[in-house]
């Protein structure tokens, strides 16, 4: 620490000024601060350890079980398992960055330094959005992408791995078959079936499913614009609450909880509620066996769209408080 | 030139600044003066668009803050030292704020070094103490060279070396011929510094006047006086037209006589005399008086010779 010293206020002269500050030197200064705080490394490392970690384990279980239960290779999804971890752990770790984008500089109180520097708060809330959703997309589509190629190099060999260059044929509706022992039992499905078989079993598949190379692409792509409208969702939240616990707890809600609940209601009434919530799209769009996809919602784009008028609106009344709002 | 016209704010019920005008003229030091409480900082923030005024205006330079093509040019303001994030080192903190306003990188090393903070440029200010962090506010007011600069409460809770390195920094911005805007709830302080003062309580405008304006306002010295024999003193000095009352206990307090002529005349009658001081009335008594009406949190009993000097 200096001594203090009468300060010599003489700093050398600046260049001169022309136009306004606006968007372009926001959103540098968004992703200065982004880049500067340990959290977005902390939230996008586990980002993509869990997804790409959990893909490589799940995979793998499921690779390994399949030699004993090769009935499970009927209709199996290995796009959809891969990208699991991500879509499904991935909203909830995003979520957190998309919410201390905004609400980290209430609690520390650095809005109203940022807003004193860039008092046309239009611009600021902009500029955080699009960093964001730019930071939050590149990272995502990395790691949707290096967690759909772990997953399926640890299914390799089982004919059940999808792949991003040619279209996949996989074994459909197993049969299982009890050979050489009394009481044979036949079930149709993922596995031997109940009861005793003396002998050893068989599978036989009937027909077969196809991974096409548009719908693997769509769920990788999917499930990474999926987890940045989470961010998005989150950033909106956080706008509107202000306060980054409270956000991430609405946040889970969101997409966590009020599904879960809207799961117990009968289900003419779920049906209908499910395809509205943000969180349904997940469902979809990291489906590549089409035999698989509910029936209740709609395809992955349009699903993909509820989600996206989801963050709209949020991000959206966000603006409009963060604008009229008191700093 | 910030003015400021029949501003008026409140939160919820409570009236934080009501029908406040003053303007803020440039080249000087003005000291903005009040209480705890008073609205000095809500008047701040509503002069940087941070708060929302329900009524009235606030320009600067005849622009409302928010419409300034770079507002970090026109006015740099520190109105919390802490209000940085703490995981942030000091020279990101201030990259970030200069990227804003498209000043170049360069700058930031340079306000560094005028606030002696490059050695810790690339600490995180989490671990900063309360002069370092006011040094890093201070080093991003300056980033855009700015004519006008704010300070809220800018000695609270520093050290000495720190209070002097503040005030030295004050003068010389405004030796360079940029406006000043500092505000304190101590009058002390702006003995220091400051041209100029405006001084509000409870949200009004209390005074708006030059210093030395301020101190001729107040009542003048008094001569305190400690004897076992008021009362022969008291007769005597009166008899010489001078005004004097009993203060406490044993203490008398003269006006309109020097503390030579108190002690001469005491001389002459052979008045024992313990104690013989002037007083002189201090700014800060000055203060008090001014706003004694308007203290928003007043303790409930006025501590016994805490009205000493204090005129009247």
């Amino acid at each position: 620490m200096a001594t203090a010293t009468t300060p010599n206020v003489r700093l050398a002269s600046l260049p001169p000024a022309t136009g306004r500050a606006g968007l372009g030197g926001a959103i540098a200064s968004e992703f200065t601060k982004l880049r500067s705080v340990r959290s977005t490394y902390w939230t996008l490392g586990s980002l993509f350890i869990v997804s790409v970690g959990l893909s490589v384990a799940i995979c793998a279980g499921t690779a390994a079980n399949m030699v004993n239960n090769p009935g499970n290779k009927a209709g199996f999804d290995a796009t959809q398992h891969s990208l699991l971890a991500f879509f499904f752990l991935g909203e909830l770790i995003i979520s957190v960055i998309g919410a201390m984008v905004i609400t980290s500089e209430y609690s520390t109180g650095m809005i109203r330094t940022a807003l004193t520097a860039q008092p046309r708060r239009g611009v600021v809330y902009a500029a955080k959005a699009i960093t964001l959703t730019t930071v939050t997309l590149v990272i995502s589509v990395i790691t949707s992408f290096i967690a759909f190629f772990a997953g399926q190099e640890m299914l390799s060999g089982k004919g059940v791995a999808a792949s991003l260059f040619h279209t996949v044929k996989i074994p459909a509706n197993a049969m299982v078959n009890c050979v050489g022992g009394s009481g044979g039992q036949i079930a149709d499905g993922k596995g031997p079936g109940p009861g005793p078989c003396g002998g050893h079993l068989t599978v036989t598949f009937s027909g077969t499913d196809m991974i096409t190379v548009s719908n693997v692409l769509t769920a990788i792509i999917g499930c990474a614009v999926f987890v940045t409208l989470v961010a998005l969702i989150a950033f909106g939240v956080g706008a509107i609450i202000r306060h980054t616990a409270g956000a991430i707890t609405t946040v889970i809600a969101l997409v966590f909880v009020i599904p879960i609940v809207e799961n117990a209601l009968p289900s003419n009434w779920h049906n209908d509620i499910m395809r509205f919530l943000p969180d349904a799209a997940n469902q979809v769009v990291s489906v590549t066996v089409a035999a698989n996809g509910p029936t209740n919602l709609w395809s992955a784009w349009p699903q993909l769209g509820v989600t996206a008028i989801w963050a709209a609106v949020l991000v959206g009344i966000g603006a409009y408080l963060f604008r009229k709002r008191d700093a | 030139m910030i003015e400021v016209r029949g501003l008026t704010k409140r939160y919820g019920d409570k009236i934080a600044v009501d029908d406040l005008t003053f303007g803020i003229e440039p080249g000087k030091v003005t000291g903005f003066l009040g209480p705890n409480g008073a609205g000095k900082t809500t008047t701040m923030r509503c002069i940087l668009g941070l708060d929302y005024p329900d009524k009235g205006a606030v320009t600067v330079d005849g622009k409302v803050y928010p419409d300034l093509a770079y507002p970090m040019r026109e006015v740099g303001a520190l109105l919390d030292a802490k209000a940085v994030h703490g995981g942030r080192s000091a020279y990101n903190h201030l990259l970030c704020l200069a990227q804003t306003n498209n000043l170049p990188r360069r700058r930031v090393g340079e306000v560094l070094e005028l606030v002696g903070l490059t050695e810790v440029a690339r600490k995180r200010s989490k671990g900063f103490s309360l002069g370092m962090s006011q040094r890093l506010g201070i080093a991003a007011t300056m980033l855009g060279d700015p004519r006008v600069l704010m300070f809220d409460e800018p000695v609270n809770g520093l050290d000495p070396e720190g209070i002097h390195w503040i005030r030295n920094l004050m003068k010389a911005l405004a030796a360079e011929g940029r406006t000043v805007f500092v505000s304190s709830h101590l009058m002390s302080e702006m003995e220091y510094t400051a041209d100029h003062l405006i001084v509000i309580g409870r949200g009004k405008l209390i005074a708006d006047c030059s210093m030395s304006e301020f101190i001729s306002r107040s009542s003048g010295a008094s001569v305190r006086v400690r004897t076992p024999m008021a009362d022969e003193l008291i007769k005597a000095v009166t008899a010489r037209g001078a005004v004097a009352a009993t203060a406490d206990e044993d203490a008398i307090e003269v006006r309109g006589m020097t503390a030579a002529e108190v002690g001469d005349i005491a001389f002459e009658q052979a008045i024992r005399l313990h104690e013989l001081a002037t007083v002189r009335a201090s700014l800060e008594e000055a203060f008090m008086e001014l706003t004694a009406s308007s203290v928003e949190y007043r303790a409930e009993e006025q501590v016994p010779g805490a009205t000493i000097g204090s005129g009247v």
